[in-house]
């Protein structure tokens, strides 16, 4: 590194996107506070439009900041060194994405080697079982809980299946279109970009079927129906918001890569975004081993 | 590490004129005035973490019930803990991070400046939400500071879900603070500053980074998880099913035992940068200090257990968790025997920075020894959730973190604000704090040997003596605080004119830009000369 490098470091002027966003977040802590305190009660708060609104300011603030990043990048104030930062940032929150699935994947976890199997009475939890549980056997997928509730377990083919082949498919176009970009192939960058944004839309749609199947008088699969359902939902709940955050990402890209933007060798964002998706991509694999399949 | 001063000076054009008014403070990118907002912000949390204390000791000062009902002493105990914990101690070390960390590598500002404003301003809106709660109906959260489930799911009143989304956007700050430090220390550091070179204080701070992304995280889980348990029906903790409230502990103290480590590890840092000066002598055995740093944080991970001996873990697992738990004071021991060696033989001088420093060292030590006794799971089961263990975390977070805060602000306030503050003052703060918190907590752990539950705001009538005490060090110490306060006024308007390097001992790059720093420092990265 020389000092060169450093002397040109762009150190913004003041912003005002820092604290619409704090108010952002705010509005949309109270919001859903209050709307969360509300589900189960009669009375309807002012918690929903409080919500709505702190989303709104959030995505203005985005719009807005990330509008300002655009325009100094393509003012040419960035240096290679504000490059790594920005990389290594975005490597760091996903990594921090990644703990946030752990605790998930964790609870899964003791869920499935511990807390089920001594409800059963493993470990030395014969007698508490017995008097407790008489009637329930620990077993994965738990489809009949201690205190009677019974439902079904979704299985790893049909779409699941599919929607894997989808994203695992998405992650190889998504790798296609960033090698386009960097030999510079505008029109193949354009191609599997769009082709990896539809097969991320694709895997959304059968999500919400297969949800919708979870929900069927068939199935009766809950996010109340003990701890399969709540870990199958959340798990997989949790997966599909970052997919469909994922999405946004690659349609703003693909919408950046329309108006011109970014060279071979400048395409922080368009890194960034793909960087993401293929994260979301390994996360659904982990699901679909541990909460499928196994 | 010496540096050439003067080059640093020059102003350079692309800088902004320093803003004035209150856009200055809402709209800032500025490491300093994002530096300066994190420390008021933590002392005002402080004051108000300190004030509901003072209400606790209030109503422990005799047996009986006097001054609160139970349900609200509750709410007390949880809300200081809170407060003290996210509110008041890790923002201070965020303010710290932010003011000197670029200071110290030689870097222009943080790494990614606006991100830094947005993870501040968070923070007054989370605690807003989180202490007005207690004006709602149901008043604020009861359950403490650990909201261990049931208490936070099945029985827990209705500010629950306040709570959870207020620790939301707290964690969704501390991620990005951390973040920030990662990227500042990876990637902003002036040419020849390698990793083995920087101060010990940015390691700290680095190691601590990491530590907060990795868990903060998980915090954010558990709390979700919390929030579906109480109001989406799902029964993650909760045996009818298939739950277990003990997995709550779990994943909680996964992510609290680092967080202990967050809090204690940058004050390592302070520390080790100050007992150099005052000893006027090289901090002996820097790698050591690395290694250890870093060993206490791998290990943070692998011990969270030894919260949970009493909940019925299957043998391995108590063994397991004892022993790793031990195993941190083979570190911690490097550490204090560094400060130690670092002194030995020294030059001292015991100017306040000092005295605090040493105060640390001593009373750190001895809630690290009381550590080592909670470790020892048959005693353990003697000893939980007893005042001893409240004497513990309370001598390595009061004595320990916050005195290293306190040591900090008096080692860097003439280069914060370029004034010399008043020693007599800054003198009687310090003995009336050291004196008076020593009678707050060290009868605690007679108190918990004796056998008084903690949080409860009733006791028999054998422990009334100790607590009569412990209110009494308590009300001391909440207003020898207030000294600090005028220290810290007198200091930013007026006092005697500080040098560059008022401390003739200190070494750092922070020490060679004038008193106060200016706006902007190290436009250009200064050299770094081998020595």
């Amino acid at each position: 590194m020389t000092t060169k490098e450093y002397e040109s470091y762009y150190v913004p002027s003041q912003s005002h996107w820092p604290i619409i966003g704090a108010i952002a977040l705010f509005l949309i802590a109270i919001g859903a506070g209050n709307y969360v305190s509300n589900l189960n009660s009669e009375e309807s708060g002012y918690g929903g439009y409080v919500l709505l609104a702190g989303i709104a300011l959030v995505l203005y603030m985005i719009y807005g900041w990330f509008s300002d990043v655009i325009t100094e990048s393509l003012a040419g104030k960035y240096s290679h060194q504000m490059d790594n930062s920005f990389k290594q940032g975005m490597s760091w929150f996903i990594f921090s994405e990644v703990m946030f699935f752990a605790a998930f994947f964790g609870a899964l976890l003791y869920l499935r080697v511990f807390s089920v199997p001594w409800l059963g009475g493993e470990g030395n939890n014969a007698e508490t079982a017995a008097v407790l549980w008489p009637d329930f056997t620990a077993a994965w997928p738990l489809l009949k809980t201690p205190d009677g509730t019974e439902t079904t377990a979704m299985g790893w083919y049909g779409l699941p299946l599919l929607n894997t082949v989808l994203l695992l498919t998405s992650s190889i176009t998504a790798h296609f279109a960033h090698s386009a970009l960097i030999k510079n192939n505008r029109s193949q960058l354009k191609v599997w970009l769009g082709i990896t944004i539809l097969l991320g839309l694709a895997f959304m749609y059968f999500q919400v079927l297969e949800y919708a199947h979870g929900y069927s008088e068939e199935m009766r699969l809950y996010l109340t129906s003990g701890v399969y359902g709540n870990s199958f939902y959340l798990l997989t709940g949790f997966h599909g918001m970052h997919v469909t955050l994922g999405c946004i990402m690659l349609i703003v890209m693909f919408f950046r890569v329309l108006k011109g933007h970014f060279t071979a060798e400048n395409h922080f964002a368009f890194k960034a975004a793909s960087w993401y998706w293929h994260f979301v991509d390994v996360v659904w694999v982990m699901l679909f081993v541990f909460v499928y399949i196994i | 590490m010496t540096t050439d001063t003067l080059e640093n000076t020059e102003h350079h054009e692309e800088h902004h004129a320093q803003p004035s008014g209150i856009k200055r403070w809402l709209y800032t990118t500025n490491h300093k005035d994002i530096g300066t907002l994190y420390l008021w912000f933590s002392f005002i949390m402080l004051l108000v973490g300190g004030g509901l204390a003072m209400i606790i000791r209030a109503e422990l000062f005799q047996p009986g019930l006097q001054i609160v009902e139970p349900d609200f002493f509750n709410q007390l105990t949880t809300t200081h803990g809170l407060i003290m914990v996210f509110g008041a101690i890790m923002p201070a070390f965020t303010g710290f991070a932010n003011w000197m960390i670029p200071m110290m590598i030689g870097a222009p500002d943080m790494a990614l400046p606006r991100m830094n404003n947005w993870s501040f301003w968070i923070l007054p809106f989370a605690f807003s939400i989180l202490i007005g709660s207690f004006f709602m109906e149901s008043g604020a959260p009861n359950f403490g500071w650990t909201f261990y489930a049931p208490l936070s799911t099945t029985y827990s009143n209705g500010s629950t879900a306040f709570f959870v989304f207020a620790v939301h956007i707290m964690g969704i700050s501390s991620i990005m603070g951390a973040i920030n430090v990662i990227v500042t220390i990876m990637n902003m550091r002036a040419p020849g500053m390698t990793y083995m070179k920087m101060p010990l204080f940015v390691w700290t701070f680095f190691i601590t980074a990491y530590l907060l992304i990795a868990v903060m995280p998980v915090l954010a889980g558990v709390v979700t998880m919390v929030l579906t348990d109480t109001y989406f029906g799902t029964s993650f903790f909760n045996a009818a099913g298939g739950g277990d409230p003990v997995m709550f502990q779990h994943i909680f103290w996964f992510f609290g035992h680092p967080e202990v480590y967050i809090m204690i590890l940058p004050a390592f840092g302070i520390v080790s940068t100050i007992i150099p000066a005052f000893a006027r002598k090289k901090l002996f055995g820097y790698s050591s200090m690395v290694y250890a740093t870093a060993s206490i944080a791998l290990l943070s991970f692998i011990v969270w257990a030894h919260h949970m001996f009493t909940t019925g873990m299957p043998l391995f697992g108590e063994l397991f968790f004892m022993y790793c738990t031990m195993l941190i004071a083979v570190p911690t021991g490097v550490k204090v025997f560094n400060w130690v060696a670092t002194m030995w033989r020294g030059s001292m001088s015991f100017e306040i920075p000092m005295l605090f420093s040493i105060a640390f060292v001593i009373l750190f030590t001895i809630g690290g020894f009381s550590g080592l006794m909670l470790a020892l799971t048959p005693v353990d089961f003697q000893y939980h959730d007893t005042y001893f263990v409240v004497a513990h975390f309370h001598y390595v977070l009061v004595t320990g973190s916050l005195f290293s805060i306190f040591a900090g602000t008096y080692y860097w306030l003439p280069k914060w604000t370029g004034h010399m503050y008043n020693q007599t003052l800054a003198q009687w703060h310090f003995w009336c704090s050291i004196i008076s918190v020593n009678l707050l907590f060290f009868p605690m752990h007679f108190l918990g040997l004796a056998g008084m539950p903690r949080r409860i705001p009733d006791y028999a009538l054998q422990f009334a003596d100790f607590n009569k005490w412990v209110s009494i060090g308590g009300f001391a110490f909440g207003l020898s605080q207030l000294l600090f306060l005028a220290v810290v006024i007198k200091c930013i308007r007026s006092g005697e004119k500080a040098a560059d390097k008022p401390w003739d001992g200190a070494e750092g790059l922070e020490w060679t830009v004038a008193s106060p720093a200016p706006y902007h420092t190290f436009s250009t990265p200064p050299a770094i000369k081998d020595e």
